[in-house]
């Protein structure tokens, strides 16, 4: 059976465009605010304090264990809103397809988005898109950008980062990056490592209900743990000591950083969450995201310390501490 | 067993570095050859955990390191004249400086050039490319030509004509006898690399015992492997042993890998070899054999000499040679970091440099 692919006259404007926005696009993201296909959507917003994010998405392979470039873009958007202790409401996504991608895959994408989006009870109220000729683009970029609201009382940012806070994660690190590097390049493993990709504003919304202690978050994405944290010793002027043997990484992500020369401190992530609390929370925090399922192996990695300023020491397994730096361009397979 | 925590317990590591300072004497310096241990030795701060007394000193180890700027800019003028092909490299060369460019560089001025994780992985690039040449941009020690000797076996059973490698291999004892020779370095023993040696076979080492009264330990690469190799190292030293140890013998043999051995030798021959910041050593490096021509990109296309030279102020070649420590190179960490890497040292994240930069000044907080 002939396989439907985009065109470029899908980007035209014309009878395909409108046949495309319809058929894919409305059909999963329909909703009260998009389905009269303004040129802007309009709508009312709690009096409260707005955080508003973008966010491009390029990943490629577009489907991988655990996910796909759509559930990422909704995901993404969505906990870059929630690390600041917003409460995300509404998304745009913007399409930049390139001609000759299966209209079929197309649709596993936005269908996708569709679903991460109600799951996370967010709306998709405005969008784009744009077709480019083939060998411009990689297949499909997406870009979303999202508003939320952040409740009085509710102030998270490095700034009130002081020695003697507590550094929190999540769960395992380095399951997006190892998930995507694999699939990308064939290997197999034994035990396939699957993406974490998931929205977490419920579980930051579980943490913050529960302790007044936080000081920060962040979602250690591209770069890392150690690029985090250095963004967040930098930002607080504080330096920062985290324990190797305490930072939870499945078994078979270290076995796959060894054969690939990659560290998993390094490992992109996408359903992780970093939290800075006071050392008086740590308990209750450590407690709630445990109870949550995306941070039921969440665990305390390290301490706020008053020096090295704006450093991040990594006390390695075999009793040393060392400089763990910012990621310095990208991570390379090594030759042997 | 899961076979890498097993190699990092805290307890384990303190246990023998205790006993590596209950050893304590004369002065000694010792040369890890291998990149990787370079890497692992600063990665997990062993360096600064040991006794004063017992200097570490970074050989030419890293593949990446000791390929010569002219050969890099040999690839890079290839790429740049020649169209329909595609250069297949190894991860870390790619950003590697030839004497004007990298060949991110030239990938980011639209040459068609892609990162393999093996070297079937250029093979895959020729099959589903029929219309264009692949070039396997072949660089490393004995760990890796095996792998790649393979693939040009594999290459000419199924008659892929559109494939071939330009092969800058070297071999690691030739450029210890070469060390040891300059008379350059006051040297007092090798910690040997586990994976070359797997391949070559702890045997290939006891002409530096014998020759050299060079003794050597050949170790694995986790920190316990490398710090207990040291221990076995310097115990020789002060009971005035000279031997050739094997502390990895999981993993490594007297003889090495025969197999892999026989293939090396089915396809490849000894030559003289340009090592970065060394020069010629004879008998170091590895050239296809005439029978494998066809697959030798060298003989296939013209790729001209190079203009074979270094950036102004590298130290890398001294740095390579031990007689230089990354923090006494000028450029170091001014001019010359990760993010813009003058000389190889500082590109490969198992070049001297780079592990001198990234994992800094390490502080022990156990030892004492």
């Amino acid at each position: 059976m002939r396989q439907e692919r985009i065109l470029l006259s899908h980007g035209s404007g014309g009878k395909l465009s409108y046949q495309l926005i319809h058929e894919i696009f409305l059909k999963a993201f329909h909703n009260e605010f998009l389905s009269p296909l303004n040129d802007q959507a309009i709508f009312n917003l709690p009096t409260s304090r707005l955080a508003f994010t973008t966010d491009s998405y390029v990943v490629n392979p577009i489907f991988f264990p655990g996910g796909n470039i759509g559930k990422l873009s909704v995901c993404g958007t969505i906990n870059d809103l929630a690390v600041g202790g917003a409460e995300p409401l509404y998304l745009s996504a913007s399409f930049i397809i390139e001609e000759g991608i299966l209209i079929e895959e197309l649709r596993m994408v936005v269908d996708s988005m569709a679903q991460t989006a109600n799951h996370a009870k967010v709306k998709i109220i405005t969008g784009d898109t744009k077709v480019v000729e083939r060998g411009k683009g990689d297949k499909l970029f997406i870009n979303t950008s999202g508003i939320g609201i952040v409740k009085d009382g509710i102030h998270l940012s490095p700034l009130l980062i002081r020695p003697g806070d507590v550094i929190l994660v999540s769960g395992h690190l380095g399951d997006h990056g190892i998930a995507i590097m694999c699939h990308r390049e064939g290997i197999q493993m034994e035990s396939p490592v699957q993406s974490d990709c998931a929205a977490l504003h419920e579980l930051v919304q579980d943490v913050i209900s529960r302790s007044h202690g936080i000081r920060a978050m962040r979602d250690p994405t591209r770069g890392g743990l150690a690029t985090t944290l250095n963004e967040l010793a930098a930002s607080s002027g504080c330096g920062m000591i985290i324990k190797e043997e305490d930072i939870p990484i499945k078994e078979e992500v270290k076995g796959a950083c060894e054969i690939l020369g990659f560290d998993p401190l390094y490992l992109a992530n996408e359903g992780k969450l970093i939290a800075i609390v006071s050392k008086d929370s740590a308990g209750t925090v450590l407690e709630a995201m445990r109870k949550n399922p995306l941070g039921k192996d969440a665990s305390i990695i390290g301490t706020v310390v008053g020096e090295p300023r704006g450093k991040v020491l990594l006390e390695t397994s075999i009793g040393n501490r060392r400089i763990l730096d910012m990621l310095s361009g990208e991570q390379l397979p090594r030759i042997c | 067993m899961k076979y890498i925590d097993e190699f990092r317990q805290r307890e384990a590591a303190q246990g023998i570095l205790k006993k590596i300072y209950a050893l304590s004497g004369k002065k000694v310096n010792i040369m890890e050859i291998c990149g990787t241990h370079t890497h692992a030795i600063s990665k997990y701060g062993i360096r600064n955990s040991l006794p004063s007394h017992i200097r570490l000193i970074s050989g030419p180890g890293c593949p990446v390191c000791v390929t010569s700027a002219g050969d890099i800019n040999r690839i890079i003028e290839f790429c740049k004249r020649e169209k329909n092909t595609i250069v297949a490299t190894f991860g870390d060369m790619m950003r590697v400086p030839g004497t004007e460019s990298s060949l991110q560089e030239q990938k980011a001025m639209g040459k068609d050039i892609r990162v393999v994780y093996s070297p079937l992985g250029a093979l895959d690039i020729a099959l589903a490319n029929p219309g264009k040449e692949i070039i396997l941009y072949a660089v490393g020690f004995e760990t890796t030509v095996p792998t790649v000797a393979a693939t040009i076996l594999l290459a000419k059973e199924k008659g892929i004509q559109n494939f071939s490698a330009f092969t800058l291999h070297k071999l690691t004892p030739p450029a210890m006898k070469a060390l040891l020779d300059s008379g350059e370095l006051d040297l007092h023993g090798f910690l040997c690399p586990g994976h070359v040696t797997a391949i070559i076979g702890a045997n290939a080492y006891k002409f530096l015992a014998e020759e050299y009264q060079a003794p050597c330990v050949v170790a694995g690469f986790e920190p316990l492997d490398a710090i207990h190799g040291l221990y076995m190292l310097i115990k020789q030293l002060k009971e005035d042993r000279v031997e050739i140890e094997i502390q990895y013998k999981r993993v490594v043999t007297w003889e090495g890998n025969t197999r892999a051995q026989r293939i090396l030798e089915q396809v490849f021959e000894i030559c003289d070899s340009n090592w970065r910041g060394i020069g010629k050593i004879p008998m170091s490096g590895l050239r296809l054999k005439n029978e494998f021509a066809d697959f030798d990109a060298e003989k296939k296309f013209v790729i001209e000499a190079g203009i074979d030279e270094e950036p102004q102020g590298c130290a890398c070649g001294d740095v390579l040679k031990g007689l230089l420590t990354p923090n006494q190179c000028p450029l170091f960490g001014k001019i010359c970091t990760p993010e813009s890497p003058v000389g190889p040292c500082m590109v490969s994240f198992e070049g001297t440099c780079a592990a001198y930069y990234t994992y800094g000044i390490s502080q022990p907080i156990l030892t004492g």
